[in-house]
C-alpha cells in the first residue's frame, strides 16, 4: 500500500492562460521568504543562500561569516512529480498541464518513480542516509502560480539526510594547490516546482504559465559550513557537476544565472548580524523573513500520499513487484563516476595538473572535447591540456562561447597538434593555422597549412643559407656575440626566422648559427 | 427484550420497546409501492412501477429477460424526478446523458451482451464526484457560479458507467458535504421523503396537530441527504454519497436505507471533491444489504489514480445468507451509550442486541476508551484539512471569481468570501488556526495521537474476537427542519457524527441498516462496524439483521397522489406490461 507506485500516464492538456488584472507585482510571501531567486526565467538550478554570521565568543572580537544553502535542482524526468504531463522546457505557455497540475478539484498526487530514483541516486552520490521510509507534507502560501495553494514537500522526513558535499577549490600563488573542503548535506527533499508568473506592465496584468508547475525538484540544504561567497560558488558548481554526472538533474544554469549567483555569493561575505537572502531585482541582500513567523506555510501532512517506503537487498518483500518497489543497493550500483574520481583519474592519467582537471570539468562539454582530441592525438597529453585550455578556452572565453559552440572540432585540432608533434610546423604557425581554423571555413589543418605555406623549412641547405646570409648582413651583431654578449644570438634567430616567414625551426636555425659562429 | 444484564450491565435502564413502535410490514410490501396504480406483480405481469421498489438483482434478471426495458426504467425514475422535484434532492437532473445510456443499454440486452448486474440501472451521484461534462456544484457558489463542469470522471462514476449504470443526476448536499443536514447548500434544504410517507402522517393525525403539514417537513440528515432522499423515493436504485464523519449513515439512517461507508483504501477517492482526504470514502446508499454489495463489487479495488487505495485484488462476491449467528460475536461498545442518546433508539439497540443474543451469537459489551474525545479530535483534524483543501479555490483556474481587481490578494479575499458560504469559511478559520506554528503541536499533532488511540481502541476490541460491532447510527430519528436549524451547523455536526465519525477516524467499514420506525413512524437505523477490509463480513452481518427486522418500505403514494395532478394520465402512457 505504501509502496511507490508508478503513476498512469496522461497526456497534458492545454490550458487557456488566466490573466489576473492589476495583479500585485511583488511576490508576498513567497516559498521560502525571498523575494524571488528562484522565481527566474530559465534555469533549472536557483539557490538561496543564507548568510548568518556567528556570534563571536565573549573577548572575541572577530566575526565569522558562515554560508548555507537551499539549492534547487529540477530533475531531468520525462513527467513530473505527481502527474502524468510531460516536462519541455520552452513548450507553449500552459501546454504541459494535466488536470492534477491546475488543481481541478478531485484530481490526486501519483508519485513519480523516476523522480524517486533520481533522489536516491543524488542522496547516494552526496553520501547521505537514505531514509527508507519518508513523508509528503503540504506547505501553504497563496500565490498565483501555486494552483492548489500549497506545495508538496518532504519536510519531516526528507529522503536523504546526513550527507558531505566535498568540494575542492585551487589556492595559493600560482593556484597550484588544492584545498577539499566539506559541506554537510543536511537533507535532499523532493518537492513541487510552481508555475510561473508573467507580469504584463502595460496592461497591469499577470499571465500564468503551468508548465512547470509541478516538476520535480530536488531540494538540496547544505549546513552553514561554507566560510565565503567563493566557498559556496564552488561547493555550487561541485553538486551542479555531480548532479550532470548522475543524469539526475542538468542543472544547467544560464550563464548569466551562474555569475549572477557567484557575485552574489562573493559580495555576501560581509559580516551580517541576521539571516539574510538575496534579491535579485534589488540586486543586493535583504533580511530574510522569519520563516516559520511572519510567513507561516501551516506545514501539513499530505494525507493522500502513503509514507514512501525504499528497500535495499535485504529488506525487499519476496515477490515484489519491481515496477512498484525501489531497491536502494540496485541504484547504489548503477552509479556512474563521479567528478572527483574523473579529476583524480585525469591527474593519475595524464600527469595533469590539478587545477587543471579542475578546469576541465568546469566547462561543460570541456572534458569530453579533450577527450576527443586525446583519441586522436599523438601528441602530449600536457601539450593537448595547454592548448584545450589556454588556446581554446581563450577564444571561447573571448566571443562568449559554450564548448558544443566551438567552430574547431576535436579531429580538427588532433590533427594540428600531430602536425606540431612531428615539427611539421612550428608553434606561432600552429597559432596561425588555429586562427585560421576558427574562422571555420571548411579547410582542414593540412589545408591551410599547405595554403598558407606554413610548412616548417626542412631544406638544410638552404636553411644555411639564409643564415649565412644573415650573419653576412650583420657584422656587429656577430661581433657582439663574439665578444660573449648570449643574447645576441636571440636576435641573429629572430632575423632569420624573418626571412623564413617564420617556417623554420628557431632551434635548428639556433643550432646553425651556432656551428658556424663557433667556426 | 432486555440484554443479559450480567453481561451488559450499561444497558440497564433500557426501555423496552413498546409494542407498535415498529411497523415491522411484511416483506411483501417492498412489491406493494405503487401497489395501487399498478397491477403489481401478481399474475407474473411485471410494470415499471412494480419494479422501482425491487432490489437490484432483481430488476437486472427483469431485465434480461426482457420484462422490462432500460428506457423504460429511465423514463420512470425520471418521471419520478419530476414529481418529486419539491424534495430537492437533485442540482442537476442529466435526463439526456440517462436515456442516452438507456438506449446503449437497450442494445446490448438486444443483443444479450448485458455488461452485468448494473447496466441498465438508474443511479444518482452526489454533486461533489466529478461527472465528466455535468455540471459539479458541492452546492457552492464556488462552483456554480461560473458553472465548473469537469473535464473527466471520478473513478467511482466512471466504473457504474463501465457498468452500464444509468446516471439520472446529481445530488443535493451540505456545501462541500460539510454538515449533517444537507441543509447547508446553496441549493436550499433537501426534504426528507419519510416527511411525506403515509406511515409518518399517520402518526401525526393520531396525534392531532393542526399545524400546516408543509412547513414540517423532516430533514434528511446529511451530508449526502439529496442522494438518501433520491433513493428513497424511488428516483434512482442506488445513489453514491460521501462519508467523512458519516455523511452517507448518517441520512441512510434518517431515510430508511442502507448506508454504507467502505473501508478506507478500497474504494478510490479520485474525482471526489474532498473534505477530508484522510477520511473521506465513497459512501454507498442503497434500499437493501444486497443491492450496496452489489454496488461495492463494482467500485471496490485499487485504482492508479489514488495511492491510498489497496493494491490487493478485490475478487468479485455474492453475500452469502447467514442462517447460524451462533459463532458471531456481536461487540457492545458500552461508550457510544451516551446521555443524548433518544429512548427509542436505545431500546431498538438493545432490542437488537438482544435479537442477536436470542439467536446464538455471543453479544458482549465492550469499552472504546478513548471515545469520547474522537468527535472534538475529528473536528481539528477535519478542518484542518479543510482548510488546505479549499486553498485551490483562488478564483484562477475555474469557479467563480469576484470582480475586484485591485490586487491578487483583494481577488482571492473576495473571491472566497462571496464562493464560500459561512461553514465552509469557518472551517477554514479554525483549520488554519490549527495549522500555525505556534499551534500545531498543541492541536493538530494532539487529535492525530489521540486519532490513533481510537483506532488502536478497535484493534483491541477485534483482537479479542468481536466481529462487528453494533452502535446506533444516530441519537434520534430526523426532525423537522424548522427544529434543525434552531442549532448552528457546528453544533449540529457534532452531535450528529457522535456515532459515526470514529469509524473514520479509523478508517473503518461501517454500515447503517433501517431497523424500525419510531413512534412517529420514522425510521430509525442501526450502524455495525466491522474490522478494516472485512466489509464483506460486515455486509453478510447487516444482510442476516436485515432479514430479521423486516423494515417497513415508504409509503409514498399519498404523495404521488398529491403532488401530481398528471399522474393518473401518466400512468396510462408509462405503463408498459411485458411478459
Amino acid at each position: 500500500m505504501a509502496a511507490p507506485m508508478l503513476r498512469l500516464c496522461c497526456p497534458g492538456r492545454r490550458w487557456a492562460l488566466a490573466c489576473i488584472d492589476g495583479c500585485s507585482r511583488h511576490r508576498r510571501g513567497a516559498p521560502n521568504g525571498c523575494t524571488s531567486s528562484r522565481r527566474r526565467g530559465q534555469s533549472s538550478v536557483a539557490q538561496q543562500p543564507f548568510i548568518t554570521a556567528q556570534k563571536p565568543r565573549k573577548g572575541e572580537h572577530e566575526w565569522a561569516a558562515v554560508v548555507g544553502l537551499e539549492i534547487h535542482a529540477q530533475i531531468s524526468s520525462k513527467s513530473k512529480l505527481f502527474s502524468g504531463s510531460q516536462v519541455h522546457f520552452a513548450a507553449p505557455p500552459n501546454s504541459l498541464v494535466s488536470f492534477f497540475d491546475a488543481s481541478l478539484p478531485g484530481t490526486l498526487p501519483v508519485l513519480n518513480r523516476r523522480c524517486v530514483e533520481a533522489a536516491v541516486m543524488t542522496g547516494l552520490a552526496l553520501n547521505c542516509r537514505i531514509n527508507k521510509k519518508s513523508l509528503f507534507d503540504r506547505k501553504h502560501y497563496f500565490y498565483a502560480d501555486l494552483p492548489a495553494g500549497y506545495q508538496i514537500t518532504q519536510q519531516r522526513l526528507p529522503i536523504a539526510v546526513n550527507g558531505s558535499l566535498v568540494y575542492s577549490f585551487c589556492a595559493g600563488k600560482n593556484r597550484s594547490q588544492v584545498i577539499n573542503k566539506t559541506a554537510r548535506v543536511k537533507q535532499i527533499q523532493l518537492e513541487q516546482d510552481s508555475g510561473k508568473s508573467l507580469h504584463d506592465d502595460l496592461r497591469s496584468q499577470t499571465l500564468i504559465d503551468l508548465n512547470r508547475a509541478g516538476v520535480g525538484l530536488l531540494e538540496v540544504v547544505l549546513e552553514p559550513d561554507m566560510s565565503c561567497g567563493e566557498e559556496a560558488a564552488t561547493a555550487v558548481r561541485e553538486l551542479q557537476l555531480i548532479l550532470q554526472a548522475l543524469g539526475t538533474s542538468q542543472a544547467n544554469m544560464a550563464d548569466y544565472e551562474i555569475q549572477r549567483q557567484i557575485n552574489e555569493l562573493e559580495n555576501g561575505g560581509e559580516i551580517l548580524n541576521e539571516t539574510r537572502s538575496f534579491d535579485s531585482k534589488l540586486g543586493c541582500t535583504i533580511p530574510m523573513r522569519d520563516k516559520e513567523g511572519k510567513q507561516d506555510y501551516r506545514f501539513m501532512p499530505e494525507p493522500n500520499l502513503p509514507p514512501l517506503l525504499l528497500y535495499d537487498t535485504e529488506s525487499l518483500p519476496a515477490g515484489a513487484d519491481p515496477q512498484q518497489v525501489i531497491d536502494i543497493d540496485r541504484i547504489r550500483e548503477q552509479l556512474p563516476e563521479l567528478p572527483s574520481v574523473t579529476r583524480e583519474k585525469l591527474v593519475q592519467q595524464y600527469g595533469m595538473l590539478p587545477e587543471h582537471s579542475f578546469t576541465l570539468l568546469n566547462e561543460v562539454g570541456l572534458l569530453e572535447f579533450f577527450q576527443n582530441v586525446m583519441k586522436e592525438t599523438r601528441a602530449e597529453p600536457k601539450k593537448v591540456t595547454s592548448w584545450v585550455l589556454n588556446t581554446l578556452l581563450g577564444f571561447l572565453k573571448q566571443q562568449n562561447l559554450a564548448v558544443s559552440e566551438s567552430p574547431v572540432t576535436p579531429s580538427a585540432l588532433a590533427e594540428l597538434l600531430n602536425l606540431l608533434d612531428r615539427k611539421a610546423i612550428s608553434s606561432s604557425a600552429a597559432k596561425q593555422v588555429f586562427e585560421e581554423l576558427w574562422r571555420n571555413e571548411g579547410k582542414t589543418p593540412a589545408q591551410i597549412v599547405s595554403e598558407k605555406k606554413l610548412e616548417l623549412m626542412q631544406d638544410q641547405e638552404a636553411l644555411e643559407q639564409l643564415c649565412h646570409a644573415v650573419m653576412e648582413g650583420h657584422p656587429q651583431v656577430v661581433m657582439d656575440v663574439k665578444k660573449g654578449n648570449p643574447r645576441a644570438i636571440n636576435k641573429l634567430i629572430g632575423l632569420v626566422r624573418k626571412a623564413t616567414l617564420s617556417r623554420a625551426d628557431p632551434t635548428v636555425i639556433k643550432e646553425i648559427l651556432e656551428k658556424k659562429l663557433a667556426s | 427484550m432486555q440484554f443479559d444484564q450480567s453481561k451488559c450491565s450499561v444497558l440497564k435502564g433500557f426501555v423496552t420497546i413498546k409494542d407498535g413502535c415498529a411497523h415491522v410490514v411484511p416483506a411483501a410490501a417492498v412489491d406493494l409501492y405503487f401497489c395501487s396504480v399498478s397491477p403489481g406483480p401478481c399474475g407474473g405481469r411485471l410494470s415499471t412501477r412494480t419494479m422501482l421498489g425491487r432490489t437490484l438483482r432483481e430488476v437486472s434478471a427483469a431485465l434480461k429477460q426482457g420484462h422490462i426495458t432500460p428506457t423504460e426504467l429511465c423514463q420512470k425514475c425520471l418521471s419520478i424526478i419530476k414529481k418529486t422535484k419539491f424534495l430537492n434532492a437533485y442540482i442537476t437532473v442529466s435526463e439526456e446523458v440517462a436515456l442516452k445510456q438507456a438506449e446503449e443499454s437497450e442494445k446490448r440486452y438486444k443483443k444479450g451482451h448485458s455488461l452485468g448486474d448494473l447496466d441498465g440501472i438508474p443511479i444518482a451521484v452526489k454533486d461533489n464526484f466529478s461527472t465528466s461534462g455535468i455540471e459539479t456544484t458541492c452546492a457552492s457558489n464556488m462552483l456554480r457560479g461560473k458553472g465548473y463542469v469537469p473535464p473527466y470522471n471520478a473513478t467511482v462514476v466512471q466504473k457504474l458507467l463501465d457498468q452500464g449504470a444509468l446516471l439520472m443526476g446529481k445530488t443535493n448536499l451540505d456545501e462541500f458535504a460539510m454538515g449533517s443536514g444537507s441543509t447547508d447548500g446553496v441549493f436550499g434544504p433537501v426534504k426528507n421523503p419519510w416527511s411525506y410517507s403515509k406511515q409518518y402522517r399517520e402518526k401525526r393525525k393520531q396525534k392531532s396537530h393542526c399545524e400546516n403539514e408543509d412547513s414540517n417537513w423532516l430533514i434528511t440528515g446529511g451530508s449526502s441527504g439529496g442522494s438518501a432522499a433520491a433513493v428513497s423515493a424511488f428516483t434512482c436504485f442506488a445513489a453514491l454519497g460521501s462519508d467523512t464523519g458519516g455523511s452517507t449513515r448518517n441520512p441512510a439512517a434518517h431515510c430508511g436505507l442502507v448506508g454504507l461507508k467502505p473501508s478506507y483504501g478500497l474504494v478510490s477517492r479520485h474525482g471526489l471533491i474532498p473534505l477530508v482526504n484522510s477520511m473521506d470514502v465513497p459512501g454507498i446508499l442503497t434500499r437493501c444489504v444486497d443491492d450496496a454489495a452489489i454496488v461495492l463489487g463494482v467500485l471496490a479495488g485499487h485504482d492508479p489514480k489514488d495511492s491510498t487505495t489497496i493494491q490487493d485484488p478485490v475478487k468479485p462476491f455474492v453475500l452469502p445468507s447467514l442462517t447460524d449467528v451462533s459463532k458471531l460475536c456481536i461487540g457492545i461498545p458500552k461508550e457510544y451509550l451516551t446521555p443524548e442518546l433518544s429512548s427509542e433508539v436505545r431500546s431498538l439497540w438493545s432490542k437488537a442486541a438482544n435479537l442477536f443474543e436470542s439467536e446464538g451469537a455471543k453479544v458482549i459489551e465492550v469499552s472504546l476508551p478513548h471515545t469520547s474525545y474522537s468527535i472534538v479530535c475529528y473536528h481539528v483534524l477535519c478542518t484542518s484539512e479543510v482548510a488546505s483543501n479549499m486553498a485551490r479555490f483562488d478564483g484562477l483556474e475555474y469557479g467563480h471569481r469576484c470582480d475586484i481587481d485591485v490586487s491578487t490578494e483583494a481577488m482571492y479575499a473576495a473571491t472566497r468570501r462571496e464562493g464560500f458560504n459561512d461553514v465552509v469559511r469557518g472551517r477554514i478559520l479554525s483549520g488554519n488556526f490549527f495549522l500555525l506554528k505556534e499551534n500545531y503541536e498543541n492541536y493538530f499533532v494532539k487529535a492525530q495521537k489521540v486519532r490513533r488511540l481510537i483506532a488502536n481502541d478497535f484493534v483491541t476490541v477485534f483482537n479479542s474476537g468481536v466481529d462487528v460491532l453494533l452502535t446506533p447510527t444516530t441519537l434520534s430519528e430526523a426532525v423537522p427542519y424548522t427544529e434543525f436549524i434552531k442549532e448552528d451547523n457546528r453544533t449540529r455536526s457534532a452531535q450528529d457524527d457522535i456515532f459515526t465519525q470514529a469509524a473514520n477516524m479509523a478508517g473503518l467499514p461501517a454500515v447503517s441498516v433501517p431497523m424500525a420506525l419510531s413512534n412517529q413512524g420514522l425510521p430509525i437505523g442501526l450502524q455495525f462496524i466491522g474490522r478494516a477490509f472485512c466489509d464483506q463480513e460486515l455486509l453478510t452481518i447487516a444482510k442476516w439483521f436485515e432479514k430479521q427486522v423486516q423494515f417497513p418500505v415508504i409509503q409514498l403514494q399519498e404523495l404521488m397522489d398529491d403532488c401530481s395532478s398528471v399522474f393518473e394520465n401518466e400512468k396510462l402512457a408509462s405503463v408498459s406490461l411485458k411478459q
